[in-house]
């Protein structure tokens, strides 16, 4: 393969060298069960609780707050339904947004079927989640709202701390007038080692972190459980990670999670410059170069590296393909990318008519990329677009719409 | 993304691309699973299909059936085009992955619609002229 331009890190991320290099020594040096008593196995212990430490760092956590998971998946289906099922005797309500990940959405939709009630609230044009609505929908019921962090497609950062505070207030009134409190998680899937969290000041309950999305392996994420939290655990088997979480430790993924965070907190900063001087600088060639283009997401509470666009009149697959000849790894929102065939549900939901989101394309930048790799997308992508729009059958219509013409022109 | 070499090679070499100016037939095809869209332009002579350009709006598998089913339209009689299924698309690329199969029906449709219309253009005709 001649050149290859990764620009798909909101997907995942190669694993650092140093995290590797970390979690080798656990793969058949010091593989002891960590549960098991004799020293060789302590030492597999104790690497996992030094790894726990440094989650709680990052997180401004306690140590005994965080749980290994899988990943971020596991994470998010542990919180929504450890939560759900928890406190079902005191309400089977639960709130959360129409932009989330699958995990989430998909757990909770799970949830409708098992007789609990799920509102979806929505967003703004730049994807922000309504407060008002969402102050508005919480009832006596109400035991979780989970809203994530900052959303993957397109990158826009949410008022977690504003929601954190809202909560805070009403669940002050909800124990002096004896009703049950309201639960607040996030995914912060996509913000762990990009942006600084505080679990206080955020004011969450809960959290969900995977280690692939910031130079940390695949297979391995936590959740953070505030202290005196009320949750059901998901796997139930050994007494692994204080009775919440089944099964024998992942010891060189939790390793390796560990030294992630580690890394992330000393170059957090270095690593959310560069990918964002990149973006800017793609975001305005585009917009210069290609006419009919839409930014989607917040254009200043966005992720550093995330860039996502609608190209009008042309769909986003065909453009993916034409780019991986190019070698360059992007992704797209659009319906045929999709293993459902519906087109982002994240689109939609800022408005976007259907055929309009057809056409987007998401680049996801990280530490690896150059300038000349911009340069490279800058080069090849009006053409692409161009050769593809003069195939299309759509034209511009109304109020932003797209127009099916087969009449002469 | 799994297409076969003749899918990437119609794919980026797209066969009879864009529209006819005063087309006997034109037909447009919806595909109402992901929403995408083709139109089929045809040129009809003594009942053979003289000429057939294409637009769509589609994904890798949509551009390179509608590429292919222009290909085999081309020449064929009236009759003949209306035998050509999406299965005969599908299998002149050498297949596509089963999830992309239902984007080879857009080529299908546009080809019925296309025929559809010039039939219809054409009873209109006969009509005047009695
Ligand atoms: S045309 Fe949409 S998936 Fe093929």
């Amino acid at each position: 393969m001649g050149r290859f331009i990764y620009l798909d890190y909101n997907a995942t991320t190669s694993t650092d060298e140093r995290v590797v290099e970390a979690m080798k020594l656990y793969f058949n040096k010091l593989y002891g069960n960590p549960s098991s008593i004799y020293k060789f196995a302590q030492e597999a212990r104790e690497a996992v609780e030094a790894a726990r430490s440094k989650l709680a760092k990052i997180l401004n956590a306690k140590p005994e707050e965080i749980v290994f998971t899988s990943g971020g998946t596991e994470a998010d289906n542990f919180a929504i339904k450890g939560i759900a099922y928890a406190n079902k005797e005191k309400g089977n309500h639960i709130i959360t947004s129409k932009i989330e990940h699958h995990a989430v959405l998909n757990t909770c939709k799970w949830l409708e079927k098992q007789g609990f009630q799920v509102t979806y609230i929505g967003v703004n044009k730049y994807g922000i989640v309504d407060l008002d609505e969402l102050r508005n929908a919480i009832t006596d019921k109400t035991i979780l709202i989970t809203i994530m962090h900052a959303n993957n497609e397109i990158g826009t950062i949410e008022p977690i701390e504003e929601i954190g505070k809202i909560l805070q207030e009403i669940n002050k009134q909800r124990i002096t007038n004896n009703k049950p409190r309201i639960y607040f998680h996030t995914d912060a899937v996509q913000t762990v080692g990009k942006i600084p969290i505080d679990v206080n000041e955020l004011g969450v309950d809960l959290l969900s972190l995977s280690g692939h999305k910031f130079y940390g392996p695949k297979g391995v994420g936590a959740l953070f459980i505030r202290k005196r939290t009320k949750i059901n655990s998901l796997l139930h088997g050994g007494h692994h990670e204080r009775n919440r979480r089944a099964g024998t430790e992942n010891v060189p993924g939790i390793v390796g999670l560990g030294k992630t965070c580690e890394i992330a907190m000393e170059e957090q900063e270095k690593e959310e410059k560069k990918p964002k001087a990149l973006r800017d600088r793609l975001e305005k060639a585009i917009v210069e170069k290609i006419d009919d283009v839409i930014i989607n997401g917040h254009p200043e509470k966005r992720l550093a590296g995330t860039l996502n666009i609608c190209v009008k009149y042309v769909e986003g697959e065909s453009m993916l393909l034409n780019l991986d000849l190019e070698g360059i790894a992007a992704s797209s929102g659009s319906a045929c990318t999709s293993g459902t065939l519906e087109p982002s549900h994240v689109l939609l939901a800022l408005g976007i008519p259907p055929e309009v989101a057809h056409g987007s394309l998401r680049f996801s930048l990280g530490r690896n990329n150059t300038e000349e790799d911009i340069d490279h997308v800058i080069e090849v992508l009006p053409p692409i677009v161009k050769k593809l729009r003069a195939m299309s059958p759509f034209r511009k219509g109304r109020e932003g719409g797209l127009r099916w013409d087969t009449q002469k022109r | 993304m799994g297409y076969s070499e003749k899918v990437m090679e119609h794919f980026m070499h797209p066969r009879n691309v864009g529209r006819i100016e005063n087309a006997d037939g034109v037909g447009r095809a919806g595909n109402p699973i992901c929403g995408d869209i083709m139109a089929i332009y045809i040129k009809v002579k003594d009942d053979v299909i003289t000429d057939i350009k294409f637009e769509t709006f589609g994904c890798g598998a949509a551009i390179a059936t509608s590429s292919m089913v222009t290909e085999l339209v081309k020449g064929k009689t009236i009759e003949e085009a209306l035998k050509i299924t999406n299965r005969t698309v599908a299998n002149a690329l050498d297949g596509l992955p089963p999830i992309k199969m239902h984007c080879s029906l857009l080529a299908e449709d546009g080809v019925k619609a296309a025929i559809g219309d010039y039939k219809k253009k054409q009873e209109l005709k006969n009509k005047v002229k009695l």
